[in-house]
């Protein structure tokens, strides 16, 4: 398996399990110095609303390339190994994890750098919406300037 | 030329319907050109296409532009900015 670099992406409505896909990853590969990784999480509260429940909606095909697409990005930046992103869809509450992001390298650097990356471009490329249950009703999440400029300051960087 | 149309998210439900195939005529050729001419098509495409602040496309499955050139078969997608993560 030397030199075999593994790109997982899966869009899926089951929870997963992070501690068994870093095992994994994990599992017999002695390049592996350095795992990084990130968990989005739904929160009970957004723009001073209680959230009471979400849904995701995606577009299928689309979702599973744009994902694809920004993780190849970043193996072009970084020498990074193996690769995990799992998004959830469906239905949601509070406290459920939304999306995995798993990245392995030699070493620390590339490792969360990539991870931020990742997470970067997944929340201004990929296509997903979120739609909230709230006490007023139900609403689309609505677009953050924040997240595109979060996303702008990788075009800055070398 | 004959497309597929796709919509999600608040735009699919503004204008009740999720998909359509759309015969454009001569000129349509980019993404801008038919979001101008799905807004002159009458409701609801025109007040949805107005009032929404930001509208995005995707030409088969890739982000698109304005200028994004349109190819007979294409799968054509509005939405709005994304919200995942």
């Amino acid at each position: 398996m030397s030199g075999t670099r593994a790109s997982v992406v899966r869009v899926q409505q089951e929870p997963f399990d992070a501690g068994a896909e870093i095992e994994r990853l994990r599992a017999g590969n002695p390049r592996i110095g350095a795992i990084a990784s990130f968990i989005g999480v739904v929160r009970d509260l957004n723009e001073g609303d209680a959230v009471a429940a979400m849904t995701l909606e995606h577009y299928p095909g689309m979702t599973e390339k744009a994902l694809a697409d920004i993780v190849a990005q970043a193996r072009t930046r970084w020498d990074i190994d193996d690769t995990v992103v799992v998004h959830r869809v469906g239905a949601l509450r509070p406290t459920d994890a939304i999306v995995l992001v798993i990245v392995t390298s030699a070493h620390r650097g590339p490792a969360f750098a990539a991870c931020e990356f990742i997470m970067d471009y997944l929340k201004t490329e990929a296509p997903f919406w979120k739609k909230e249950a709230t006490g007023a009703g139900a609403r689309w999440v609505e677009a953050r300037d924040s997240d595109d400029t979060a996303r702008d300051r990788w075009a800055k960087r070398p | 030329m004959n497309i597929r149309l796709l919509y999600f998210a608040a735009l699919r439900e503004r204008l009740g319907i999720a998909h359509e195939n759309c015969t454009l005529p001569d000129g349509v050729t980019t993404v801008g050109a038919l979001q101008d001419w799905l807004a002159v098509r009458g409701e609801p495409w025109s007040g949805a296409f107005a009032e929404m602040r930001r509208v995005r496309a995707a030409v088969d499955q890739s982000m698109a532009h304005a200028d994004t050139a349109l190819r007979d078969g294409a799968e054509v997608a509005f939405f709005p900015p994304v919200t995942g993560g």
